[in-house]
């Protein structure tokens, strides 16, 4: 019991941890376009260059992990899924390699709308993904028994391009951090309307909601939900005001702060509807959990080894510290 | 066609395309670390242009490598949901163990390893660089300790259905594990030891480059000398574990129908197997010769595959032609070894035009055999997905044959793409040649520096 809900907030982690770091990087590329020559695109692909991988990783270990830990999530969600995730993965596909091949290339258009175009179908495959997830899943017998289109509603391609705003979002602000001039300038701007987008999505989604998932509703309105849930549309609103206070005065780091506060308002919100459920609307962790042994063993692997993970990606993080510079552009 | 033979088709495709990369990059990484390590030591500067070199040809497979890899990571859950969910606390582990130890490692000093040049010492950057030729191989020791699994599965119980790891560590080593890891790893260090060796060939023929791209070709030649004789030896042993662990995939690997009774078994050096009347046509054998080398004897006995039910046996011609090319391909590279050391000792390395044209034709093979390799390490499983247990056909998603279609389509248009800037990228890159210009950035200057020599 105590293991299966360890491990519920460690995937959890390591989820918002992928959300974050690879947020910000499809981020990126979903504001590529806006670069006005191949200098400042340079720039730009210059301030993921050295991190995008490890970022990306994330994902890796979270979906090896989710198999580990809890399978029945992995392969119901994996079956039911199919279309949104294969999407996500061709977006990513086609983002990883243009940074390789864009660098060696004589055609760096094609690589620039190669870069911009995975970004952001990664971002709105994840967002069906979510979408769909949160709408349920038909499953008989541990396994997935609805049709192939099931994943597809409004509500789910409304979460989709809610998230390729959250993802501009984090990557305007973290480009402020990462550079100067007209890209920072730019990126300012961009990151007031994402502020706003993501606002109104945040919103539309927290009335669709309950709609689209009635028991999620219903959980929050339950003991001891009901004391805490509406500290998230709170710190939300704080995060919100905060986040426009700091655009306008242009403090460099604290639009990717409050941008995180945004993040965790709403992750932290869905999270506390959802829980103690693995596969909505029937299937709880304890269902989904693998045996005791398996996560042991995981439990073990990762104490020992994250910390080093972590350590380590926070050295690559400040060695690569500050505005983007010419040594990380040209490789 | 159904969503189990789509989804095998899109496994194999995409495994096929996926495997190309990480095999270059986990021996292309070794050779650096070399590289590198010499630069340190010798502090001669044609050694840091030769890793800057070479570093781009790696850092393009990298990428390709890491992008489709994912791919995989999907696909149990998307197209083989049953075997995932009945194999899941054994099989899952290993793969979030090779994202734990392995790919946070390799991605996270990877960055330092391209970019960091400015900004780390050249103790750190050396550790970088060894750090990710550390993760590309502990990678193939939780895949392959996967793959061996499937292939010889222990550390578990079977609970209504469902398998229950009973030892963590009976499960990693399992029977065929030391064996497959060893084949994988010598396979990595070979393709990727002869890739170079190709491509420095090439541009000795064309006269460009001389003093660098020897270089380049010795060490790789050293390389290879080490790995292509031992990985003869390690595809006989994991031939010897096949023969104690997997009976039927033997048989079918040497085309072995009738059980011998009387005599030593043949080797069948060619044959057009025939998997309907259970014989082999044009067959060209050599007496004794598979007892000997399976059973260590002239007479020893081998089971044919007649004694296994035909709904119990892999596609026999298939996996017999994987099989013999490989081992073909493997006896090439260790004749090529044995003229290179001839030619060495006599001094006439550079020398000899159709010895450095015999490199650069030769020089895609690794790839052909590895991939070749996996065709017989898994069709020759079949029909098992968990050999002798779980059927393929029972492991596969409930979901419509619709979606593998699609996903199938933009997999094969996608890859299309991505295969042909790939090679032509890679192409354009050696073509440059190697940087000389580029000054050596201030941290990276030792004392004692010598000079560039072309």
């Amino acid at each position: 019991m105590f293991l299966i809900n360890l491990w519920v907030c460690l995937v959890g982690v390591v989820v918002i941890l992928y959300v974050i770091l690879d947020g910000f990087s499809l981020g990126v590329g979903i504001l590529f376009p806006s670069a006005q020559n191949e200098k400042q695109r340079d720039v730009m692909m210059g301030s993921i260059g050295p991190v995008w991988d490890v970022n990306q990783t994330w994902i890796v270990f979270g979906a090896a992990g989710l198999f580990a830990t809890f399978p029945m999530i992995y392969t119901v969600l994996f079956s039911a899924l199919y279309v949104p995730l294969f999407t996500f993965l061709f977006g990513l596909i086609f983002r990883g390699v243009a940074f390789e091949f864009r660098a060696n290339s004589p055609h760096k258009t094609a690589w620039n709308r190669a870069f911009f175009g995975g970004s952001i179908v990664a971002a709105f495959g994840q967002g069906v993904t979510l979408g769909a997830y949160v709408s349920g899943i038909k499953v008989q017998d541990g396994a997935f028994a609805g049709g192939a289109f099931d994943w597809l509603s409004p509500f789910s391609i409304m979460v989709g391009m809610a998230l390729i705003a959250g993802y501009t979002l984090l990557g305007a602000s973290y480009l402020i951090i990462k550079t100067t001039g007209e890209v920072q300038k730019r990126a300012y701007q961009q990151a007031w309307i994402a502020a706003w987008a993501v606002a109104a999505f945040m919103l539309i989604v927290s009335i669709w909601t309950p709609f689209s998932a009635p028991d999620i509703m219903a959980r929050w309105w339950t003991e001891p939900r009901i004391y805490f849930v509406w500290l998230f549309p709170v710190l939300g609103a704080v995060g919100f005001a905060l986040l426009l206070q700091s655009i306008r005065q242009q403090v460099e780091r604290k639009p990717f702060i409050f941008t995180l506060v945004l993040f965790f308002s709403a992750y932290l919100g869905l999270q506390s509807g959802v829980y103690p459920y693995a596969v909505l609307p029937d299937i709880t962790i304890f269902d989904a959990a693998a045996q005791p042994k398996t996560q042991m063993v995981m439990l073990i692997g990762a104490l020992v080894v994250l910390p080093f993970v972590l350590g380590y990606t926070i050295y690559c993080y400040w060695v690569f510290r500050g505005k983007v510079t010419d040594d990380i552009i040209y490789h | 066609m159904d969503t189990l033979l789509l989804s095998r088709i899109q496994f194999g495709l995409t495994t096929s395309f996926h495997i190309i990369f990480p095999t270059l990059t986990i021996g292309l990484a070794l050779f650096l670390v070399a590289v590198e390590f010499l630069w340190l030591r010798t502090r001669d500067e044609l050694y840091y242009r030769m890793y800057r070199f070479w570093v781009k040809i790696f850092a393009i497979h990298f990428a390709v490598g890491v992008v489709t890899g994912i791919a995989l990571a999907f696909q149990f859950g998307t197209n083989f949901a049953v075997f995932s969910q009945k194999v899941a606390n054994i099989i899952a582990p290993m793969l979030a163990y090779e994202s734990l130890t392995a790919f946070f490692l390799e991605a996270g000093f990877l960055g330092i390893m391209l970019f960091g040049w400015h900004r780390v010492p050249p103790a750190l950057h050396f550790m970088s660089t060894c750090l990710v030729a550390l993760g590309a191989s502990l990678s193939a020791f939780w895949i392959m300790a996967a793959n061996a699994w499937m292939q010889t599965p222990a550390g578990f119980e079977l609970v209504d259905g469902t398998y229950m790891l009973t030892s963590w560590w009976a499960a990693i080593f399992n029977p065929a594990f030391p064996t497959h890891l060893g084949h994988m790893l010598l396979a990595s260090y070979t393709t990727a030891a002869f890739a170079v060796t190709g491509i420095s060939a090439y541009y000795l023929i064309k006269g460009r480059e001389q003093a660098f791209f020897r270089r380049s070709l010795g060490l790789a030649l050293g390389m290879a000398a080490l790995a292509a004789p031992l990985q003869v030896l390690m595809g006989d042993l994991k031939g010897l574990s096949v023969a104690e662990h997997q009976p039927a995939k033997l048989a079918a690997m040497e085309a072995h129908w009738e059980t011998n009774t009387d005599k030593g078994a043949p080797f069948i050096v060619f044959a057009l197997p025939d998997n309907q009347n259970e014989r082999n046509r044009f067959e060209v054998r050599i007496p004794n010769l598979l007892s000997l080398l399976v059973t260590r004897s002239m007479d020893g006995q081998l089971t044919g595959l007649k004694a296994f039910p035909k709904e119990e046996r892999p596609n026999v011609p298939v996996t017999f032609w994987t099989f013999r090319i490989m081992v073909a391909i493997g006896f090439l590279f260790l004749g090529v070894m044995i003229w290179a050391a001839v030619l060495w000792w006599r001094r006439k390395l550079f020398d000899s035009p159709l010895f450095l044209k015999t490199l650069v034709a030769i020089q895609p093979l690794g790839f052909v055999a590895t991939i070749l390799g996996w065709l017989t390490a898994e069709i020759g499983r079949q029909p098992w997905v968990v050999y002798g247990l779980m059927r393929t056909s029972e492991g596969v998603s409930p979901i419509a044959a619709g979606n593998v279609v699609w996903s199938l389509l933009m997999f094969g248009l996608f890859f299309g793409v991505i295969g042909v800037a790939y090679f032509y990228y890679t192409i354009r890159t050696l073509e440059k040649g190697p940087d000389y210009e580029t000054p050596i950035p201030p941290i990276q200057r030792m004392a004692g520096m010598r000079a560039l020599n072309k």
